[in-house]
């Protein structure tokens, strides 16, 4: 057993978890956070992707001792309050879900893909950009409807702050 | 995953001496090959000793003839940096072609090759580039490196810390990637001296790892040209044959994907 700590959404969090813990049981099973989903546990489906230090990985392929003294962000930390993140609002108004299940993999990818991409996004990079993010639903095509206009909420809330 | 022991130490040194302490240590760096082997308890390693950390195993620099990567670099920072794209361009590219992006967020360069899996990318380039891969006890030419299905000349305990790549007057790397995994179903990364010398490596093909392709490397030599290829026969010999393909079919694609990978180094 080992104690790890990080920011978890802000948070500084302290858990006492076996070595072998995976972060996304750590999140889920120790933190309470259970919009990180564990899909295929293969590293393959992406339903589980949060951001350490700003980037998107795979929960379910990082061990919890990894992200100590990591900033975590989860599907949880991003929208302010009762304000969706523009990601979010973005997938409810394109209809970017039917489950839902892969839905919180697919916007903490999404985040990072318009941050990388400084928010200059096409159709083909997102489809490209989001080969690790699996849906059984939709047939992708309004999860892509949804980060193309949701970059562009983002550029506008950017050039708002 | 069984129960394992989880270490974090702050330098190379470190982690070769924790290494000898356990009963059957293993290194972690990305951690995307050795974590899914563990979840299938495939390994079962008593310590996980984590080298992503280490801050002397990170980072890419110039060298007087080329560049230097170190080990514990992401494929995304090999793939984003400045310094990659303007010396080797192709180089960057590969780096860009692994898994997808959560996985190039995690994965290494130098766990990449210490795993030496017979369809992952980064052996072709190391290969054909002629690079030199440095651990903390020697330097190892990467014609002496590679050594058949997941071996290395590695030593039990041993750490890469970095690889360098010299410059070339022209490479290229193309890719036929399994659509599910990513993992080449057979990439060739082509690439020419500023002295003139050919060599090519292909990844995915045979069973036996990457490997040189010397029927290629000799028409390239004589003429730089995708069309030189167009005549050049490739053994099926030895190469993979599985659900994904024939070795018939691996042959035809090593040739194809040459082709490619001479067009894109221009």
């Amino acid at each position: 057993m080992s104690t790890v700590k990080l920011t978890v959404n802000g948070k500084a969090v302290s858990a006492e978890v076996e070595d072998r813990t995976l972060l996304v049981h750590l999140l889920r099973d120790h933190l309470n956070l259970t919009g990180t989903h564990v899909g295929c546990d293969t590293s393959q489906c992406g339903a589980c992707v949060v951001h350490i230090d700003g980037r998107a990985v795979k929960s379910c392929t990082v061990l919890a001792g990894q992200a100590a003294g990591s900033t975590v962000t989860t599907i949880e930390g991003i929208a302010k309050g009762n304000e969706l993140h523009p990601m979010q609002a973005a997938f409810r108004d394109n209809h970017g879900l039917q489950c839902g299940y892969c839905t919180p993999g697919m916007i903490m990818s999404a985040i990072d893909i318009v941050h990388r991409h400084n928010g200059n996004l096409d159709e083909a990079t997102v489809r490209h950009e989001l080969e690790g993010n699996i849906c059984r639903c939709t047939g992708y095509h309004n999860i892509v409807k949804a980060v193309l206009d949701a970059a562009g909420r983002m550029k506008v809330a950017q050039a708002a702050e | 995953m069984y129960q394992t022991t989880y270490h974090r130490p702050s330098s190379v040194d470190e982690a070769a001496s924790l290494f000898t302490k356990g009963s059957d240590a293993k290194y972690l760096a990305g951690g995307h090959t050795l974590i899914p082997v563990m979840k299938q308890r495939l390994a079962s390693p008593s310590d996980v000793i984590d080298l992503g950390k280490i801050k002397e195993l990170v980072g890419i620099e110039p060298t007087g003839d080329g560049i230097m990567i170190k080990a514990a670099t992401t494929h995304h920072d090999v793939a984003s940096s400045e310094t990659v794209q303007k010396a080797l361009p192709a180089l960057a590219y590969l780096a860009s072609l692994i898994g997808d992006p959560a996985v190039r967020h995690r994965g290494t360069i130098g766990g990449s090759l210490a795993n030496n899996d017979p369809a992952a990318d980064y052996p072709a380039a190391v290969l054909a580039l002629g690079a030199t891969v440095k651990t903390n006890k020697r330097s190892i030419s990467a014609d002496d490196f590679f050594k058949g299905l997941f071996s290395t000349a590695l030593d039990d305990g041993e750490i890469i810390t970095a690889v360098s790549f010299p410059v070339q007057a022209k490479a290229g790397y193309a890719k036929f990637n399994h659509p599910a995994s990513r993992f080449a179903l057979t990439g060739v990364f082509v690439a020419k001296t500023p002295a003139g010398d050919v060599r090519v490596a292909a990844t995915g093909a045979s069973q036996d790892g990457v490997m040189r392709v010397p029927a290629i490397e000799a028409a390239l030599k004589a003429n730089w040209s995708a069309a030189a290829l167009d005549n050049v026969k490739i053994s099926a010999d030895g190469l993979m044959n599985d659900i994904h393909g024939t070795s018939d079919y691996r042959a035809n694609l090593i040739k194809v994907m040459a082709q490619r990978a001479v067009t894109a180094a221009g």
